[in-house]
């Protein structure tokens, strides 16, 4: 579904991803393990477009068969690619719902789309108070996050990277966000999870476990790689 | 960036052929103001105002600061022209040509939706105005101030010019001297005026000077919220339009002011705005700012009694070939008066925008507060934006609170927009929207909702 060949990612001239090959299979869950600057979230932000990354040009990205390379983020996000954010930028002004509207604009109409708002805000057990504020604006880190998987659950795409969803999140939080991304495994969706702890997989089942270091990918292993890491490290690999 | 092939694309940029029935010479002099305030009909007292007018506004130098006005020729304007002879009092007796152009704007649409008064300016008469019965129930007086000279002079004769004399600036001399149309509303004691009464106008012939006269009187304990909204036509000429409006708010009144203001991009639009604002009173400019060349506005309050309150919420928009100077200026004279300034201001496409403001705190005016805060927001490299802000405290008991942000759109915030399915296009309307939240939401909705649709129209081709 997600086809990464020889793929090289650059920052200006610094290279961050280096010949990174993988298909991330329809339906899979996948989980994305590394050290801190290993490059996890330079792959999700690579893969959603993001401006100031750049490829080698023997790198290939597609997404159903459609080439990325070149697709502006938006054109991404419509065909079914989504990300939530490691760190969710605040937005004054612009509640979630607006962000919605806008980005539904169109496809949904708005009194459904206010249902839906409402039922995932319900069982993400996110406060109405926080609906009606400027996104992500003093949100707390558990907020913020839960604010995230309910503009997944909103835009309801194919393919869904969660970057770090279970970090600054606390028991109960997570419990409730493990149990709307086991909803979208069940809806067969592809999931890709970066992560730092086993924590989330006492809830989530990865069908692969995916090592990356320096910018490459190491290892790819079954769910019980994970568990090994944890208790080695990843200085072994 | 795109630019329109033409400036017939402006959507609000339409003009009727203008077929005034009088229409005076151009350049202003003795001979023509007496020519005005003949065929205006009005009485001596006026007449020897615009005279004594005249010649302050010879004598002034134009200002220094603020917009280029070099290109400004006071010589190529006309001062007056008159488009139906009087004012028609129902929507059925207006000229067609002069319905069909507000059926544009869509004033009947708008009167049809609830409105208290519609007074509507074809060239520099009023020439439409319904009022409702609910109005002159009340004892509200709601009309053009060319009537009210005539209907109610005694009243007019005491406040007129009193707050903003002929001698403030060369633009309120030369409004003062010319001036025609513009709106009189006298509100008595105690008279709560639930909706808002509202104006619209246009101008619409070439190279021709608007110089509206706007006086509102809230007697105490009364509330009245004033709103004007203009859409020009395009010229080819420069166009002036330099407005006075003078208002007076009285113990433990209220009066909020709402402008829109979406000049097309050839207008210098230079008014003078102030208001008096007695013990418990409380004063609101909404000032939104977005068409105009250039723009110089800075709507005061005078507290003058105890407890008086005044704020200034502003929006402008800058862009190519534009520089809006807006700002707020409060002057406290006694203790306890308080103040608010909130300025949002964006610039793009090589646009300028300066906020000016003042707060002047004098002798006396003990436990005297004060708090401003202006954001600019710039969306190119090519767009600038200043603060000149001025503070003068000349007493010690006094909270004064200064805040300024300047920011870029943030290539971080398009992208997470960006990466939810959202064009960089709409993506940048919404931050922009975003941004000046704060003070759209105390617009009334139906313009708030036109401020939205302009700002979206604004951006269109500015980024990607």
């Amino acid at each position: 579904m997600l086809k990464l060949k020889n793929l090289t990612v650059f920052v200006k001239k610094k290279k961050i991803l280096d010949n990174l090959n993988f298909e991330f299979k329809k339906g899979q869950t996948y989980v994305l393990m590394g050290p801190n600057g290993s490059g996890k979230s330079t792959l999700a932000l690579a893969v959603m477009g993001h401006p100031a990354y750049s490829f080698s040009p023997d790198s290939r990205l597609s997404f159903e068969g459609k080439n990325l390379k070149g697709l502006p983020p938006e054109k991404r996000a419509k065909s079914g690619l989504f990300l939530s954010f490691q760190s969710p930028l605040s937005i004054s002004g612009i509640t979630v719902f607006q962000l919605l509207r806008q980005a539904l604009n169109g496809r949904v109409d708005i009194l459904t789309i206010r249902d839906r708002v409402n039922q995932a805000a319900q069982s993400l057990k996110i406060k109405k108070e926080l609906l009606e504020r400027s996104l992500n604006e003093e949100f707390s880190g558990g907020e913020k996050k839960k604010i995230e998987v309910l503009q997944a659950v909103l835009l309801d795409p194919k393919l869904l990277i969660f970057d770090e969803i279970d970090t600054g999140v606390d028991v109960d939080s997570l419990k409730v966000i493990a149990k709307l991304l086991k909803v979208l495994v069940r809806k067969k969706k592809t999931l890709i999870l970066i992560t730092h702890y086993n924590r989330i997989l006492k809830y989530i089942k990865p069908d692969q476990v995916l090592i990356m270091k320096e910018g490459k990918l190491v290892k790819v292993g079954r769910g019980n790689l994970a568990k090994e890491i944890e208790d080695r490290g990843y200085e072994n690999l | 960036m795109k630019i329109p092939k033409s400036l017939d694309n402006y959507q609000y940029g339409f003009a009727m052929p203008s077929k005034p029935v009088f229409k005076s010479k151009k350049g202003l002099s003795e001979k023509r103001v007496l020519e005005i305030s003949s065929l205006k009909g009005e009485p001596d007292w006026m007449k020897d105002f615009r005279l004594r007018s005249l010649q302050i506004f010879q004598k002034k130098k134009m200002p220094r600061w603020g917009g280029d006005l070099a290109k400004i020729n006071f010589n190529e304007i006309v001062y007056f022209s008159r488009a139906t002879e009087g004012s028609s009092p129902t929507w059925q007796d207006l000229p067609p040509e002069i319905r069909k152009t507000y059926e544009k704007i869509g004033i009947p649409q708008a009167e049809k939706d609830f409105l208290s008064g519609v007074s509507a300016q074809y060239d520099s008469e009023v020439v439409y105005e319904s009022i409702q019965k609910e109005l002159t129930k009340q004892g509200v007086i709601f009309c053009d101030t060319d009537t009210a000279v005539k209907k109610y002079p005694d009243i007019v004769r005491q406040y007129f010019g009193t707050l903003i004399p002929a001698s403030d600036n060369k633009f309120a001399a030369l409004n003062s001297a010319a001036w025609s149309g513009g709106s009189f509303v006298y509100v008595p004691k105690g008279v709560k005026v639930v909706l808002p009464l509202q104006a619209y106008f246009r101008i619409n012939s070439q190279n021709f000077g608007q110089f509206e006269r706007t006086l509102i009187i809230a007697e105490p304990n009364s509330e009245i919220h004033y709103i004007e909204g203009c859409t020009a036509p395009i010229y080819s000429a420069k166009s002036l339009h330099a407005a006075v409006v003078e208002i007076f708010v009285k113990k433990g009144a209220r009066v909020r002011y709402t402008t829109v203001q979406n000049w097309s991009k050839n207008v210098y639009n230079l008014v003078t705005k102030r208001a008096r604002v007695d013990q418990d009173g409380i004063m609101e400019w909404i000032d939104c700012n977005l068409g105009s060349a250039i723009t110089m506005k800075y709507p005061s309050c005078y507290l003058m009694g105890k407890r008086a309150r005044g704020e200034v919420l502003s929006i402008a928009l800058a862009g190519q070939n534009q520089h809006q100077d807006a700002g707020a200026k409060m002057l406290h004279f006694a203790p306890k008066t308080s103040s608010r300034i909130i300025s949002k201001s964006i610039s793009k496409q090589g646009g300028r925008t300066s906020y000016r403001g003042l707060v002047q705190v004098f002798p006396g005016a003990k436990n005297a507060s004060s708090f401003v805060s202006c954001d600019a927001l710039i969306l190119d490299e090519k767009s600038r934006s200043d603060t000149y802000p001025v503070l003068r405290i000349k007493e010690k008991d006094v909270q004064i609170q200064h805040e300024a942000t300047v920011e870029r759109l943030g290539e971080e915030k398009l992208f997470y927009l960006n990466s939810r399915g959202i064009n960089k296009e709409d993506a940048a309307s919404l931050l922009v929207n975003g941004f000046i939240e704060p003070v759209a939401k105390e617009i009334p909705l139906e313009y708030a909702v036109e401020l939205n649709r302009l700002i979206n129209l604004e951006m269109k081709g500015t980024v990607g």
